[in-house]
């Protein structure tokens, strides 16, 4: 039984629910318990293969500046250079807003973090990055799907929310999820009465998958329009900007400030493909690092106390050559940079196992090794956020060695 | 042989169906065009016990941008296998009335070159006229530059008529296959506009390598996207040259993987097709110096020697002598085009856009065999697809979820409507999460449903019917049903139109009390029901958004 033809399965009972006029919720609610922590994940896919040694750049290796002629960063304290963070690595300058949280030990940084069995395709490596299963293609659900599933929560329409167009693959499973591009377009005319016709249509439809989905939609539309969740202003002076990345990260705060019941959170952000004309401390990287950097400060400024109880993860599926190509961009490599941000994060520092940019050190004498497992820092933030205990059942066939980050 | 067919008839037939409230202005989908089908080879369907209504809505549905009236009628009186003959020879088929309307677009037939010339860049108009872009804040350089360029010369019209004539062409282009194909095809060889002078590049790719080959030979579609500047600047392949260049003003070059890779991996063989990382190298070996002129003003293909690496390469174990030039992308081609992996994936992914999501194996190798045998005939591969009892089965009627272009296309000519293809249709899509021409990533769009069904797409989809069906999406417009009788029968006729299928009782009962229905006037008359509400509460409900 596929994965999203089980859900809809576990999710009939939710259906009579919904006819008989009773919340659609007490449904789910026989499968989880009611106690929920407050804690909340967020995770940040950078599609497009990010480029770990331009982020967090190990100038300290003194094969780095061989390697990259044209697109290694300045050193610190030079104009336009990288910001530093220990005797290797310096941070990209484009992330300044950033600092604090380094200085504050809330944010930590995993480098050289990948999955085993590099492949160098988006597709497929976003989609092990997604099921969990590096190398196994036939996995039907995704990892953070699963782990929400073992998890206990409460009990709302925006339990587990991507805002994003399109829901990602490591939310496809049977726990719901809802996706939205923004909850400012997560709204139909008539207000929340609008809908109850088609709450009804879709309760009735015959195609279980649209069934499934229209009662996570109109559970969620209704407490959206009940807590009026897209007219939130920022809280503590944060300004976010208008960056897509940027506004994303302001909606999910309006969810975790709401109190709405928000466990876990994806979003993606697109430009990371940089083949051509990658740059330094400014051009095509810088720029997407700004964004980033802005939003995910703004972000942690905005959420104040709630800061504590909340991790972001930013990952992507696959690092960038350790040499730079001919067209001072650099193609498909193996291992990347993670950050992960927030409180209970033991930060302001880099861990991860990088071994350098020698020929002898590299992979496939191309790409940065891999020293940690992308695998293990998930597992760190889910075992965290949703209190689970079996690393097994989220990522089959894998078991967690030391913390990463604790 | 069959008889002509006429138009005219399929008019009134409408008049009656739908009891047209609001006329549509200028010339709508149903215009009769004057020539009549020629159709040679009907093709050899499977016996299947559907009724002709039934037969004709799943071919449209698929074939097609869903069921209009006027086309619902053709496709019953033709026949299933000779309508879907006459589709694919498109050639065959007289589109006047939509190529009129196209003629509104001047973009749409001007190279790249003229194209950099018409719609230039605001900052090159600005530094042309001696005005100083130093220092201004992005605020005050779009406020200043919005004064030098007219509206209609910025290089966003280049994409607003493309999207609007893609949007023309499904909703109104008697050539319905061919348009799914160019949705297909555009997809599978994805380009995006939002990357550089791609912007300047993707009209002229639609035209030329795409629309031009959908019924051709695979390998003249993959050498004319391959030779296509829009592809070789979107994967890089431009920039790519020998390891060992070294140019005056740019410093030394170099390989570049990109186009290599996803030549191999999403173009032919399938990321499981039996490549290698030392192939996909080899391969980018022997496309260096596949270039544009001048991207930024000229935008047409070139070969470049110098850039070109001579050298002998090896690609999937077959040995390509030093020395060939240009010819050894030609040779890359060959092995790729005809190759087993190929016929596989293309298959595979056909089988995926017209059939089912999870189309079972026998029936992909089945398709992958006519393509092998026929190096590669994509008609003939077509054809292989529509006679085979899969496609007739009951397992892929209504099967697939329509994409967000599918499912605005099929709303309007669902009702026999018109769209000009404007801001507010264009919105829509991109809210639905299909923003035309615009997919990031190589591998386009998902050719499965699981994607297009999630809460955000659901509300913007109900959103789009209600607003549509209310006349509140400018540009498009649809006449509404009568609604003048038995509510009961008013609410069953509506939806026999637009869902073609009996509404369940349940179903039923809910659109009549969302209508209001049972309320009944102090004088005993029951109230006339809101024919706008009607069509929006049938184009969100989930029997419409399946195929």
């Amino acid at each position: 039984m596929s994965a999203f033809s089980r859900r809809q399965f576990l999710r009939s009972a939710g259906a009579l629910a919904a006819l008989g006029a009773v919340p659609v919720f007490l449904g789910r609610a026989l499968a989880a318990s009611p106690t929920s922590s407050g804690k909340t994940l967020v995770l940040v896919f950078l599609r497009g293969g990010a480029d770990g040694l331009s982020i967090v750049a190990p100038v300290g290796d003194p094969a780095y500046r061989a390697a990259r002629p044209t697109l290694a960063l300045a050193p610190p304290g030079k104009d336009g250079g990288a910001l530093r963070l220990d005797d290797v690595f310096a941070l990209h300058p484009a992330l300044s807003p950033l600092l604090p949280l380094w200085g504050d030990g809330t944010l930590g940084i995993v480098h050289a973090a990948g999955l085993p069995g590099a492949t160098r395709s988006h597709f497929d490596a976003q989609d092990f990055c997604e099921s969990g299963t590096p190398g196994l293609k036939s996995t039907a659900d995704g990892w953070l799907n699963r782990a929400v599933q073992r998890a206990s929560g409460p009990d709302g329409a925006f339990r587990v929310v991507a805002v994003q167009p399109t829901l990602p693959r490591m939310l496809v499973g049977d726990a719901p999820a809802v996706a939205m591009s923004s909850l400012g377009q997560f709204r139909l005319p008539g207000g929340p009465g609008g809908s109850s016709a088609f709450d009804a249509l879709y309760a009735q439809a015959v195609d279980t998958a649209l069934r499934t989905t229209g009662l996570e939609t109109f559970e969620a539309l209704r407490e959206a329009g009940s807590a009026k969740l897209a007219q939130l202003p920022p809280d503590n002076g944060a300004t976010y900007g208008n960056a897509p990345i940027a506004r994303r990260l302001q909606d999910v705060s309006r969810l975790i400030r709401a109190g709405v019941g928000l466990q876990v959170a994806v979003t993606d952000m697109g430009g990371w493909d940089t083949h051509v004309g990658e740059g330094t401390e400014k051009g095509q990287l810088a720029s997407r690092l700004s964004e980033l950097g802005g939003a995910l400060a703004a972000f942690a400024r905005d959420l104040g106390n709630r800061w504590a109880d909340t991790r972001v993860v930013v990952m992507t599926e696959f690092g960038r050559t350790a040499r730079e190509n001919g067209n001072r961009g650099t193609d498909h490599g193996t291992a990347s940079v993670m950050l992960v941000l927030g409180g209970g994060v033991r930060g302001g520092r880099v861990v991860g196992g990088y071994r350098g940019l020698g020929r002898s050190e590299l992979f496939e004498e191309r790409d940065l090794a891999i020293g940690t497992d992308v695998r293990s820092v998930l597992w760190e933030a889910v075992r965290g956020q949703l209190a689970l205990r079996d690393a097994s059942r989220v990522f089959p066939g894998f078991s967690p060695g030391s913390p990463v980050l604790g | 042989m069959l008889n002509p067919i006429s138009m005219h008839h399929a008019l009134p037939a409408l008049a009656l169906l739908l009891g047209c409230a609001t006329a549509s202005p200028g010339t709508g989908p149903l215009a009769p065009s004057g020539a009549s089908p020629r159709v040679s080879e009907p093709l050899n369907l499977p016996p299947v016990s559907w009724s002709s209504e039934e037969k004709a809505v799943h071919v449209l549905n698929r074939l097609a941008y869903g069921p209009s009236p006027a086309d619902l009628q053709q496709v019953e009186e033709m026949g299933p296998g000779a309508w879907i003959a006459w589709q694919l020879q498109p050639g065959d088929i007289d589109d006047g009335a939509v190529e009129k309307r196209l003629a509104d677009f001047p973009s749409l037939s001007m190279s790249t070159a003229e194209l950099v010339a018409h719609y230039p860049r605001a900052k090159k108009v600005a530094e042309a006229k001696g005005i100083s872009l130093e220092g201004k804040s992005p605020e005050a350089l779009r406020t200043q530059l919005a004064g030098v360029i007219e509206p209609f010369q910025l290089p966003r019209q280049v994409g607003a008529e493309l999207v609007a004539a893609r949007l023309i062409r499904a909703s109104a282009s008697r050539r319905q296959f061919q348009e799914q194909l160019v949705d297909f095809w555009f997809n599978h060889f994805n380009v995006s506009a939002d990357k550089g002078a791609v912007r300047w590049m993707v009209s002229p790719y639609e035209r030329e390598a795409i629309r031009q080959h959908l019924f051709g030979s695979f390998r003249e579609l993959l050498g004319a996207v391959a030779h296509h500047p829009a592809m070789l600047f979107y994967l890089d392949n431009w920039t790519s040259t020998r390891e060992d260049l070294s140019l005056p003003k740019k410093g030394r070059m170099g390989l570049n993987e990109n186009y290599g890779r996803e030549l191999l991996e999403l173009h032919t063989l399938g990321v499981d097709g039996g490549y290698t990382q030392q192939d996909v190298r080899e391969v980018a070996r022997c496309f260096t110096g596949w270039g544009i002129r001048k991207p930024n003003e000229d935008g047409s293909f070139e070969f470049h020697p110098r850039a070109h690496d001579t050298g002998p390469k090896r690609v999937l174990g077959v040995d390509i002598p030093a020395g060939g030039g240009i010819e050894d992308g030609e040779r890359v081609l060959d092995l790729l085009a005809t190759h087993p992996s190929t016929a596989r994936f293309i298959a595979r992914k056909l089988a995926q856009k017209f059939v089912m999501d999870a189309p079972p194996p026998a029936l992909v190798e089945r398709v992958a065999q006519v393509f092998l045998r026929t190096r590669g005939d994509l008609t003939a591969t077509y054809r292989a697809l529509f006679e085979s009892p899969e496609f007739w089965s009951d397992a892929a009627r209504a099967a697939k979820v329509k994409t967000p272009l599918e499912f605005t296309v099929s709303a309007v000519r669902a009702l026999g409507g018109t769209t000009a293809g404007d801001v507010p249709m264009v919105q829509a899509l991109n809210r639905m999460g299909q923003p035309l021409y615009r997919a990031q990533p190589p591998t386009g769009w998902a050719e499965v449903s699981q994607p297009w069904v999630n809460p955000g797409a659901l509300v913007a989809r109900i959103d789009f019917g209600l607003k549509l069906a209310s006349g509140r999406l400018t540009g498009t417009e649809v006449p509404l049903p009568a609604v003048d009788g038995d509510p009961d029968e008013v609410v069953d006729r509506t939806a026999r139109a637009i869902l073609h299928r009996p509404l369940g009782d349940q179903t039923r009962a809910t659109v009549l009390a969302a209508l209001g229905a049972s309320e009944v006037m102090p004088d005993g008359e029951r109230r006339r029901l809101d024919g706008a509400k009607l069509v929006g509460l049938l184009l969100g409900a989930p029997e419409f958004q399946n195929q």
